[in-house]
C-alpha cells in the first residue's frame, strides 16, 4: 500500500458544458473534498457551448488522481486530464498597478521592457502594468515592482495547452498515469 | 398535441415505465398534481411527511431494481426530502426526485417557500437540473432516468417551476437519445488488468471474496458465487450485500467490518488476497486502514473509477461492470479447494461462534430476530432501520434470495425503515415484507404507518424495544464514563395502541416463547401489524471494533466466547 506523499504543483485541463451552475459543481466538489486549489481558469473553448478550464492543484501523485476522478464523474465535465508531465505551454496575466512620480517613473519602464511588459495606463501617479507569462515570471515582476509600491494587482490564474499537434484532451485518458480515468462512452 | 410542462412529466414518466411515485402535494408542484389524475396508469402514493417520499423511493428501488421515484413541492417539501436522497446517494440507488420550484420571475427573489434545491442537493445527487422551458421537460425526465439506473446509480433531482408545469404548452416529443455529453460510464474492464487480477487470485493460498451492493446493483450474484465455488473463496458481504449469496452457502461468513463476525474479521487479518467486488472500502468495513488486511494484496472491481484507489491501495484496480467483468474473469481462473484456509476459518469460527445467540432467559434482541428469521425461513424482504437493531439484523437474519435486505448503509438514517419497508412492499406486493426497528427509530417515521395502511401496503413493523438509543448508549457506556445523557427515553409511548389508533393489530411480546407466534399471528393477519418486542434493554452489541481500530482491539461477546 505504498504510496507516494510528494506535494507537488499539478496542472489539469478539462473541458466543461457551458451551463449555469457548472463552476459551483466544480467549486464545491473541490471544497467538500478538501483538495487545495491554487488557481482555475475558465473561458469559452474552440467548440461551441463547451468551456474549457486549467487548474492548478496541490497534492501528492494519490490526491491529484482523486481530484481528475472525481471531476471526470460530474455530469457537465467531458474530458479531464492531468497535463503536468507534458511539454506545455502554460500562461499567466497578470494587472499590476504600482505607485510613479517624476523619479522613478524612468526606472519602472525599463524594467517593464526588460520583462517585455506593457504599460497599458499611465497617470500622474501611478502607472498600470500588463505583464503574461509564467508564475516564475510574472512572480519575478512582482519582486521587482514591490518597492516602489504596488497599489492592486490581480492575476488570471493559469491557462495551459500541451504543445504539438494533439489535443490535450483525448478519449478522457489521464495522460500521467496513462490509465483511463473514466472509460468508454455510453 | 400541445401539452403542459406537468403533462410532459406524466407522459415522460410513463416513457421510463413508471407505475408508482411517492408524493405530497404544496403550492408549485399542484400543476403536476393536476396533470396525475389524467394519468391512472401512474399510482401516487400519498405520504405523510415528505422525507418517507424518498426513503419509499429507494426502498421500492432496491426491491425492484427499477428507478424510485418521488414528488414534492417547493422549498420545506423539497428540502424534507433531502435526508431520504442523501441516502439513496451514499448507497447507490437509482432515484428520480422530482420537485416543484416558485414560478420562473420569483426564482431569486426568496419568495413564498422558495428555497435553491438544486444549490442544497448538489452535493448529494448524482445529478441535479432547473428546467427552465417547457421544451427541455421530457429531455430532462428522460436524462435523469438515464443518470440514475446507469452506471453507478443514485439520485438525480429535476427541480421544474410552477409556471413552466403550467404554461405555455410544446408539442410532446419523446428524445430518442441523452443529450448528455460529458456521462459516461464503463463496460468491460482491460483485459490486461483482467488477466492481471485471475493470476493472482490463481496465485493466492488464503483469498476472500467481498461482495458489496455492486454485486446486487449489477446482477453480478450468480457470477461472483461461481467464481467463490470454482476456485473455493471464502465469500464476505458488505452490510448492503448481506442478500447477494444465500446465507446457509458453505463459503459465506457474513458480514465483516465493526460489527461483523469476529471470525470474518480474523480470516481478513490473515488473508493474502483481498477480491473488493462492488464495496468501497468504507471505513466501518476497514476500520483503522493501515492495520487492515495486512497482509493482502487488494483486488478492487468497480463501475466507479474514483472509487479505486480511493480508501485502499489496490495492487490490480478494474474499473467496470462487475457482471462484465466477472464474465471476462471466470474463464481465466483456475479451480481450486483452498483446504487448509477453508479449514483454518472453520477453527476461527469455532474458536470466535458471533454467529450465535448466547442462551438467556431473558428476550434478547438476537433471538427475536433468529426466530422471526426461522419462521419466514429467510424468504420476503427485511428492512431496518439504524441502530443495535440493524446490526443485529445483518448478524442473524437469513437470506435467501438476492435484494432483500434493505437498509441504509452509508448515511446511517435512522427511521428509514418504516417509509423503506412501505416502498419495498408496494414494489414487490408478492413477499413478505418485514421492517425491523428501534423504538428510536421507529419514532422518527411513524407518522407513514398510516400511509401503509391506506395502500394496503401490508408491513409488518417489528419494533426491537429497549426505551432508548441502544447503540448511544452502548457509546456512553464503553467510552463516555456511563454518561447516559439523551439516550434513555422516559415516556415512549405504548406501540400497541398507536397500533389501534391506526386501526391495525398490535401485539406485544415481553417473553422468549411468545416470539414465534406473535411472528406467525402477525404475517397470518391481513393488512399491516405492529409487533412491540420488548427485549433486554442494555444489551450490549457485539463484536465491536471501536472507531479508528483494528481487529486486534475487538471486543466480543464475553457469554458467547465462556458458553463455546
Amino acid at each position: 500500500m505504498a504510496q507516494s506523499n510528494h506535494t507537488e504543483q499539478h496542472t489539469l485541463i478539462a473541458l466543461v458544458e457551458d451551463k449555469p451552475g457548472v463552476l459551483t459543481k466544480v467549486a464545491s466538489m473541490f471544497r467538500r473534498r478538501g483538495f487545495n486549489i491554487a488557481s482555475l481558469a475558465v473561458g469559452k473553448s474552440e467548440q461551441p457551448g463547451l468551456s474549457r478550464m486549467t487548474f492548478v492543484v496541490n497534492g501528492d501523485e494519490h490526491t491529484v488522481g482523486q481530484v481528475v476522478k472525481q471531476l471526470d464523474k460530474l455530469i457537465e465535465v467531458l474530458e479531464v486530464s492531468d497535463i503536468t508531465s507534458e511539454r506545455l505551454v502554460a500562461r499567466e496575466l497578470a494587472l499590476i498597478k504600482v505607485t510613479t512620480n517624476q523619479m522613478t517613473r524612468g526606472e519602472i519602464i525599463q524594467i517593464v521592457n526588460l520583462f517585455r511588459a506593457n504599460i497599458i495606463d499611465v497617470g500622474s501617479e501611478s502607472m498600470v502594468i500588463e505583464i503574461t507569462g509564467e508564475e516564475d515570471k510574472i512572480n519575478a515582476l512582482h519582486n521587482l515592482l514591490a518597492p516602489f509600491g504596488i497599489i492592486e494587482m490581480l492575476r488570471t490564474g493559469l491557462v495551459a495547452m500541451v504543445r504539438g499537434q494533439a489535443n490535450g484532451l483525448a478519449n478522457g485518458r489521464d495522460k500521467k498515469t496513462g490509465r483511463a480515468n473514466g472509460i468508454g462512452r455510453s | 398535441m400541445e401539452l403542459t410542462g406537468a403533462e410532459i412529466v406524466c407522459e415522460s414518466l410513463l416513457k421510463e415505465g413508471v407505475d408508482v411515485v411517492f408524493g405530497l402535494p404544496g403550492g408549485a408542484v399542484l400543476p403536476l398534481y393536476g396533470a396525475l389524475s389524467s394519468y391512472p396508469d401512474i399510482r401516487h402514493i400519498l405520504v405523510r411527511h415528505e422525507q418517507a417520499a424518498a426513503m419509499a423511493a429507494d426502498g421500492y428501488s432496491r426491491a425492484t431494481g427499477k428507478v424510485g421515484v418521488c414528488v414534492a413541492t417547493s422549498g420545506p417539501g423539497a428540502t424534507n426530502m433531502v435526508t431520504g436522497i442523501a441516502a439513496a446517494m451514499m448507497d447507490s440507488v437509482a432515484m428520480v426526485a422530482i420537485t416543484g420550484q416558485v414560478p420562473r420571475p420569483a426564482i431569486g427573489s426568496d419568495a413564498f417557500q422558495e428555497t435553491d434545491v438544486t444549490g442544497v442537493t448538489l452535493p448529494i445527487t448524482k445529478h441535479n437540473m432547473l428546467v427552465m422551458d417547457v421544451k427541455d421537460v421530457a429531455q430532462s425526465i428522460h436524462d435523469a432516468f438515464h443518470i440514475a439506473r446507469t452506471g453507478r446509480p443514485g439520485p438525480v433531482l429535476v427541480d421544474i417551476p410552477r409556471d413552466v408545469l403550467l404554461g405555455e404548452k410544446t408539442e410532446f416529443v419523446w428524445p430518442e437519445t441523452t443529450k448528455l455529453p460529458g456521462y459516461r460510464f464503463p463496460g468491460k474492464a482491460p483485459e490486461a488488468q483482467v488477466a492481471a487480477a485471475a493470476k493472482l487470485i490463481n496465485k493466492a493460498q488464503r483469498p476472500i471474496i467481498m461482495s458489496g451492493h455492486g454485486v446486487l446493483i449489477s446482477h453480478a450474484y450468480r457470477l461472483m458465487t461461481e467464481l467463490a465455488e470454482k476456485a473455493q473463496i471464502p465469500v464476505i458481504t458488505t452490510l448492503l450485500g448481506l442478500s447477494a449469496i444465500r446465507s446457509d452457502h458453505e463459503l459465506n461468513l457474513g458480514m465483516s467490518g465493526m460489527h461483523g463476525m469476529a471470525y470474518a474479521n480474523l480470516a481478513i487479518d490473515e488473508a493474502d488476497l483481498i477480491i473488493g467486488l462492488g464495496m468501497r472500502f468504507d471505513d466501518r468495513v476497514t476500520g483503522r486502514l493501515s492495520a487492515f488486511a495486512p497482509n493482502a494484496k487488494f483486488i478492487h472491481v468497480d463501475i466507479d473509477a474514483s472509487e479505486v484507489d480511493k480508501n485502499v491501495q489496490t495492487d490490480v484496480g478494474l474499473v467496470g461492470d462487475l457482471k462484465a467483468v466477472l464474465g471476462q474473469m471466470l474463464p481465466k481462473i483456475e479451480a481450486n479447494v483452498h483446504i487448509d484456509w477453508l479449514r483454518h476459518i472453520e477453527e476461527l469460527k469455532v474458536q470466535h461462534p458471533s454467529h450465535l445467540v448466547r442462551e438467556s432467559d431473558e428476550l434478547l434482541p438476537q433471538y427475536v430476530l433468529q426466530r422471526l428469521t426461522e419462521v419466514t425461513q429467510g424468504r420476503g424482504i427485511v428492512v431496518t432501520g439504524v441502530g443495535m437493531h440493524q446490526m443485529w439484523a445483518a448478524q442473524h437474519c437469513r437470506f435467501t434470495e438476492p435484494n432483500t435486505f434493505i437498509t441504509s448503509g452509508g448515511l446511517g438514517t435512522m427511521g428509514f425503515e418504516v417509509p423503506a419497508a412501505l416502498g419495498a412492499k408496494v414494489g414487490r406486493p408478492d413477499v413478505t415484507v418485514w421492517s425491523v426497528a428501534g423504538d428510536g427509530g421507529f419514532q422518527m417515521t411513524m407518522c407513514d404507518i398510516a400511509t401503509a395502511v391506506e395502500n394496503h401496503a401490508d408491513v409488518k413493523f417489528a419494533i426491537l424495544n429497549n426505551n432508548s438509543l441502544g447503540l448511544v448508549h452502548q457509546l456512553q457506556e464503553l467510552f463516555f464514563e456511563k454518561d447516559y445523557v439523551a439516550s434513555e427515553y422516559s415516556a415512549n409511548p405504548d406501540f400497541v395502541k398507536i397500533a389501534e389508533a391506526y386501526g391495525i393489530r398490535g401485539i406485544r411480546v415481553t417473553q422468549k416463547d411468545q416470539v414465534v407466534d406473535a411472528v406467525q399471528q402477525a404475517m397470518e393477519t391481513a393488512g399491516p401489524v405492529i409487533v412491540d418486542f420488548i427485549v433486554k434493554e442494555d444489551e450490549g452489541l457485539y463484536p465491536f471494533i471501536p472507531s479508528g481500530q483494528s481487529v486486534k482491539e475487538m471486543l466480543e461477546d464475553p457469554a458467547l466466547i465462556q458458553s463455546s
